[in-house]
């Protein structure tokens, strides 16, 4: 049988696709992405059912501007100050990272919120998804406490008198308060310790429950599948797309020929 | 697995929660109010917390799932060779069963050698030796009589500036031969933010020495705080605002006449003024947490300061 000769554009597909099949052959990966991202989704979706991704993406921001801005703040009573000057007045764009970690912190907190509405609006926290609700609820919290900790690292005023403030709400808590106020502080009063040990907690212990619990959210969404809006027709998108013609085996299933869009 | 087709597994209609919920209402309230109120609250969610309980667990029997022990297989669907007893084998402890618990009974001590410390160097410091040792705040003679001096200063000179803590001290004259003072803490009984005299400054007369600064007043009508408005009169009892109770005072002592401060305490109410003063004393406390009447019980221990 005589080979046609390819055209042109079938070179280039062969070309770019040839390491995604060197991939997969390999370690499956692509097909695991593709179980990740190409999901069932109802034809009715719109734009507020972004805001979890939005979300997402605004912590990832947080992570990745925090990871550089630790490079130059220095977390003690002496320097912190200092520090923060040094970033915002002569690092080079340290003025542009260091806003967009102050502000992505609105960001972040808005936007998660804002999440949390529509998947009330929407019902999207009933069964089978309350466990997915339950662990937003903890994520909300685990992202109230890094605005909490966060805060007090530039050690101005503001931030020192508000972190007072703060611990000694916290101190206020039945039965245990006292002793969480005095754990927050690492003593009787705020100190250098208060310093060092709110940066631990903001960089270390705090995002990596975060990103601990992003996992489970995502993983229980994939699992479950998208929601339909409550004004929808259609059921609610679930696991992969059984149909093998269009999500067989092999790598390129799904990503050379477009997959028909159902529903609408 | 396809969870949406199914049936929802949620519980029946049930109208408990809402006695439940109720109960736990009134236990708040009570908490505040007075503490029958509080025990009747408590008693309503428990009987409904009862009943919700009750309405969830009849008619649906936990599914017991079948056990699958390979190890107990009577291996019948095997061929048996030859003249083998056919008799089951004797009932064992299985050896994957003692190896499966001895990895994670090993796993959980090796896990719990390396936890352990670790949490407890991150907990238990901040509780351990707090007490700050007395300072000393200069001779008794920077103390003009009845009025009050801005005294800050270092509370533990080597962690430099964030120590510093401010006392407000009056000397009130002699009883019999000892000299009598008021010292209050600036931190406001609400929250914690530093309390400011109700009245100018002579700063002219400042004093500096060490890590200490001596700031009289000229006469004040006692103390506010900018963060949430919380007043209080020259005794340190509070007259308006959320503050829960009165300014904390510190402890003194006089040595070589200078005068020492020692340890601070908490302060209900302050009854008289000056030398005359009856103060209620009481163990020291973090701001914004009640040392008397029913709302104390919320703290019935404190950490060791």
């Amino acid at each position: 049988m005589a080979t046609r000769r390819l055209t042109r554009s079938e070179q280039i597909q062969q070309t770019i696709l040839y390491p995604v099949d060197w991939l997969e052959e390999r370690s499956g990966l692509v097909g695991g992405l593709k179980y990740f991202l190409f999901r069932k989704v109802p034809g009715d979706t719109n734009w507020f059912q972004t805001l979890g991704a939005a979300t997402l993406t605004a912590f990832i921001v947080q992570a990745l501007t925090g990871v550089i801005l630790a490079m130059y703040y220095k977390p003690d009573p002496q320097n912190a100050y200092a520090s923060i000057q040094n970033i915002t007045n002569h690092v080079w764009a340290g003025w542009l990272v260091r806003g967009m970690h102050r502000w992505g912190a609105s960001v972040f907190i808005i936007l998660m919120f804002m999440h949390m509405g529509r998947v009330f609006l929407y019902g999207a926290y009933k069964y089978p998804r309350e466990l997915n609700w339950i662990i937003g609820v903890l994520l909300l919290a685990s992202g109230l406490g890094e605005g909490f900790t966060g805060y007090l690292l530039p050690w101005d005023q503001t931030a020192y008198w508000a972190t007072v403030v703060g611990i000694n709400i916290n101190g206020t808590a039945p039965i245990l308060g006292p002793f969480l106020a005095q754990f927050l502080q690492g003593g009787t009063y705020i100190n250098g310790d208060t310093l060092s040990r709110f940066y631990s907690i903001h960089m270390l212990l705090i995002p990596g429950a975060i990103f601990a619990l992003i996992g489970l959210h995502l993983y229980l969404v994939v699992r479950l599948g998208v929601t339909s809006p409550p004004w929808s027709k259609e059921a609610a998108g679930s696991g992969p797309l059984a149909d093998p013609s269009t999500n067989g085996a092999g790598a390129r299933s799904g990503l050379v020929n477009p997959r028909e869009r159902k529903g609408r | 697995m396809q969870p949406h087709d199914e049936t929802p597994h949620v519980p029946g209609p049930s109208l408990w929660p809402v006695g439940f919920a109720v109960g736990i209402v009134v236990l708040l309230v009570g908490l505040i109010v007075s503490v029958y109120v509080a025990i009747g609250g408590a008693v309503i969610a428990l009987a409904f917390g009862f009943l919700w309980v009750r309405d969830l667990t009849v008619g649906t029997p936990l599914a017991h799932a079948e056990e699958v022990s390979p190890e107990k297989s009577t291996g019948a669907q095997l061929p048996m060779p030859e003249g083998a007893s056919a008799a089951p084998p004797a009932e064992r402890y299985p050896r994957s069963k003692f190896l499966e618990l001895s990895t994670l009974g090993l796993g959980g001590v090796i896990g719990g050698i390396v936890t352990a410390p670790a949490l407890g160097f991150m907990v238990i410091p901040p509780f351990l030796h707090q007490g700050q040792k007395d300072h000393d705040l200069g001779p008794l003679t920077d103390y003009p009589e009845g009025k009050y001096v801005v005294a800050t200063f270092m509370s533990d000179p080597s962690q430099g500036e964030v120590s510093r803590r401010t006392a407000f001290v009056r000397y009130n004259g002699p009883v019999g031969t000892q000299p009598s003072f008021t010292i209050i803490s600036n931190h406001c009984a609400h929250l914690g933010c530093p309390v400011q005299p109700n009245g100018p400054l002579d700063s002219a007369q400042t004093k500096n020495f060490g890590d200490v600064t001596l700031i009289p007043t000229v006469s004040i009508a006692g103390f506010g705080c900018p963060c949430h408005g919380g007043q209080y009169d020259t005794e340190g009892n509070r007259i308006a605002g959320p503050p829960v109770r009165a300014l904390d005072r510190y402890s003194y002592s006089i040595r070589n006449g200078h005068l020492f401060l020692g340890a601070p305490f908490s302060v209900s109410h302050v009854v008289g003024s000056g030398s005359d003063a009856k103060i209620s004393r009481w163990k020291f406390s973090f701001p914004g947490e009640h040392v008397n009447g029913i709302e104390s019980w919320m703290y019935p221990i404190q950490p060791p300061h």
